[in-house]
């Protein structure tokens, strides 16, 4: 038995590590590693709303960069189209995104595992094709949408690194605080049910279908939501930056991390998108270690597979304290 | 007409290569109930090797050009088998216990590896087959002058995958094959090393891939490091058309996606021509999931 102060201790140094990192910005760190911070948070949130339905509905789902750029898109359209402000197209690119994943989860959702895997796949490289082939003539094909505005809230309108710092790991807290939430909702207390044993869960009468319906459709929202985010900070967006690849990675930050827990999704953001950074100055140095970077990572997730397949922060089990009339 | 009988052709000889492939998938899944992603990367190596021996040795040059293709095609199924064996023995074989999604990320892992190490040794350029590699004739069919080469790829693939059925059917050690994917506790009972079925089915399916691999590079020229994602992904639909697990399934699933390709690349667009492969991958799974035709492993999707 751990000491009850322990926990909380953990809690508070959790808190600490959190105050700091917001205040890095006032550290004087410089805009390239603040850059680095804003990608990591975006892949953050991107993985976030990935763990929804990958970790808690242990649902197999490699396209998550389809609704990236359905909000991405989105914004991007009303903004330089429409003319309406970044921030009155987040909830329509979220909603976007939303609507797009019930269209297309919809006839797949009953689909096994690595069925599903491959038409997520397939959803992703037909959105890319369709964004280069500039459907409805709104896309702009291969080169994309450039000139979208930069967001402004109260009046301030969002332009340097270390502004886009707050908006986006706000953002990320604030993902982190509702999905914190949800997972321990009856809603994710259901998915996990359906993850670990789905005709078990249709037995107790949970609606496996809706549900997974539904865990689709809020991480595709959120999904949206980021897309706008990223639409912003861009400026400019083209088919290139949500390709198949981008799902593989998303897949691998919750694989790696700990698929299930918010804690370590985070983690392997941090360790996917930022590590290669930090290591750049060596890389540089030995520019055949530069490009056998790939090279590692792949290797890394077999060996990662064969001696630790749970990530490397894994999702504890959910606690409840008997009723003080039972433990009596 | 003109157009109908060279997109005929052509879907054919695509086909036969998506088949070939789609019959590696279709084998391991058959017995491991895994979708190797790394499948189409070991089509990229037979590609490159057969490069390597082919123009850069220029074999061709030192014993003549038959003998050096049957030469190349036996060196490169060869490397292809043994390097698709390394991978299960390295990558596979450790997570035969563990769960699926273990064994579909490690497959991933071979996947990004495998494509990063082609890139290292051949370069990220992407090499080209020289044009003048084998005698270029051309044979009229309905007035319509078609490569031979076409005619070629389309025919070798036919018969290795006769080849390989008769094999699957008629052999003792394709019985053991056949016993394994049905069931493998029963298998073992049986007396059959299904480690070692395992292990063959992984040196078979490469081979064919490399194969592919080799047919692309003659056919086509070009080839990069990273076709194999692309390629992977039809051969992969193919499987599924013609039902996962099941062998005449993957053949008839490559050569109508190869035609529906082509014909939906010359009438349709050629800039959806993989969408719409995509799309029809999506269809059969919602309407059909378990392909065109039965599939051999019973199992719900």
């Amino acid at each position: 038995m751990k000491k009850p102060g322990a926990g909380r201790m953990v809690q508070g140094l959790q808190i600490v590590g959190a105050v700091l990192f917001f205040g890095i910005p006032l550290f004087g760190v410089g805009p390239y590693w603040l850059g680095v911070l804003n990608q990591v948070g975006l892949y953050a949130v991107l993985a976030l709303s990935l763990n929804i339905i990958l970790g808690h509905a242990g649902m197999f789902h490699m396209g998550h960069a389809a609704f990236f750029a359905v909000g991405a898109y989105s914004t991007a359209i009303l903004n330089t189209v429409c003319g309406w402000s970044i921030l009155g197209a987040l909830p329509a690119a979220g909603l976007a995104a939303g609507l797009f994943a019930l269209l297309v989860a919809a006839p797949i959702i009953h689909l096994r595992g690595d069925y599903l895997l491959m038409v997520t796949i397939g959803i992703v490289e037909i959105v890319r094709i369709a964004l280069v082939n500039d459907i409805f003539g709104l896309t702009g094909g291969a080169n994309g949408i450039v000139g979208i505005a930069r967001p402004v809230i109260f009046g301030l309108r969002i332009t340097r690194p270390h502004q886009f710092f707050y908006l986006i790991w706000a953002f990320v807290a604030l993902t982190m605080l509702l999905f914190h939430w949800l997972e321990n909702s009856r809603f994710g207390r259901a998915l996990n049910f359906i993850r670990e044993d789905p005709v078990a869960a249709e037995g107790v009468g949970v609606n496996s279908s809706r549900y997974k319906l539904m865990a689709f459709c809020i991480g595709a929202v959120w999904a949206g939501f980021t897309g706008a985010l990223y639409a912003s900070q861009m400026r400019t967006i083209s088919p290139g930056s949500f390709n198949f690849w981008e799902s593989v990675v998303l897949f691998m930050i919750v694989i790696l991390g700990g698929s299930g827990n918010q804690k370590g999704v985070l983690l392997g953001a941090f360790l996917v998108m930022g590590l290669p950074e930090l290591f750049r100055g060596l890389l540089d140095r030995f520019p055949g270690l530069q490009d056998a970077r790939l090279l590692f990572f792949g290797a890394a997730l077999v060996l990662m597979m064969i001696f630790r397949p749970q990530g490397l922060l894994p999702p504890k089990g959910r606690r409840y304290r008997l009723p003080p009339e039972v433990a009596r | 007409m003109e157009v109908f009988i060279q997109q005929l052709t052509n879907g054919l000889a695509v086909g036969g290569i998506y088949a070939l492939i789609a019959l590696g998938y279709t084998m391991v899944y058959g017995v491991l109930k895994l979708i190797n992603f790394a499948h189409g990367d070991l089509f990229t190596l037979g590609a490159y090797l057969g490069f390597t021996i082919l123009v850069s040795f220029g074999l061709g040059g030192r014993i003549g050009v038959g003998p050096a293709v049957a030469l190349g095609v036996m060196l490169v199924m060869g490397l292809s088998a043994l390097a698709g064996h390394i991978m299960e023995r390295a990558a596979y074989r450790p997570l035969r216990k563990s769960g699926r999604l273990s064994a579909v990320v490690s497959a991933l892992g071979v996947s990004i590896f495998l494509q990063n190490a082609i890139m290292l040794v051949w370069g990220a350029k992407g090499l080209a087959y020289p044009a003048d590699l084998l005698p270029r004739f051309v044979i009229p069919i309905a007035g319509q002058p078609v490569p031979l080469l076409r005619l070629v790829v389309f025919l070798t693939s036919i018969l290795v995958m006769v080849g390989l059925y008769a094999f699957i059917n008629r052999s003792r050690v394709g019985m053991a094959i056949r016993a394994s994917a049905i069931d493998q506790g029963a298998a073992k009972l049986m007396g059959i090393d299904v480690r070692q079925v395992i292990a063959l089915v992984f040196m078979i399916g490469p081979a064919l891939g490399g194969l592919a691999g080799l047919m692309v590079g003659v056919s086509y020229g070009q080839i990069t490091f990273f076709m194999g994602q692309l390629y992977g992904l039809k051969a992969f639909t193919a499987a599924i058309i013609g039902g996962i697990g099941n062998i005449p399934g993957a053949m008839i699933g490559g050569l109508l996606l190869g035609l529906v390709e082509a014909f939906g690349a010359a009438y349709v667009s050629v800039a959806w021509k993989d969408a719409i492969t995509f799309f029809v991958l999506i269809l059969i799974l919602v309407v059909r999931p378990t392909g065109l035709l039965p599939e051999r492993v019973a199992e719900k999707l």
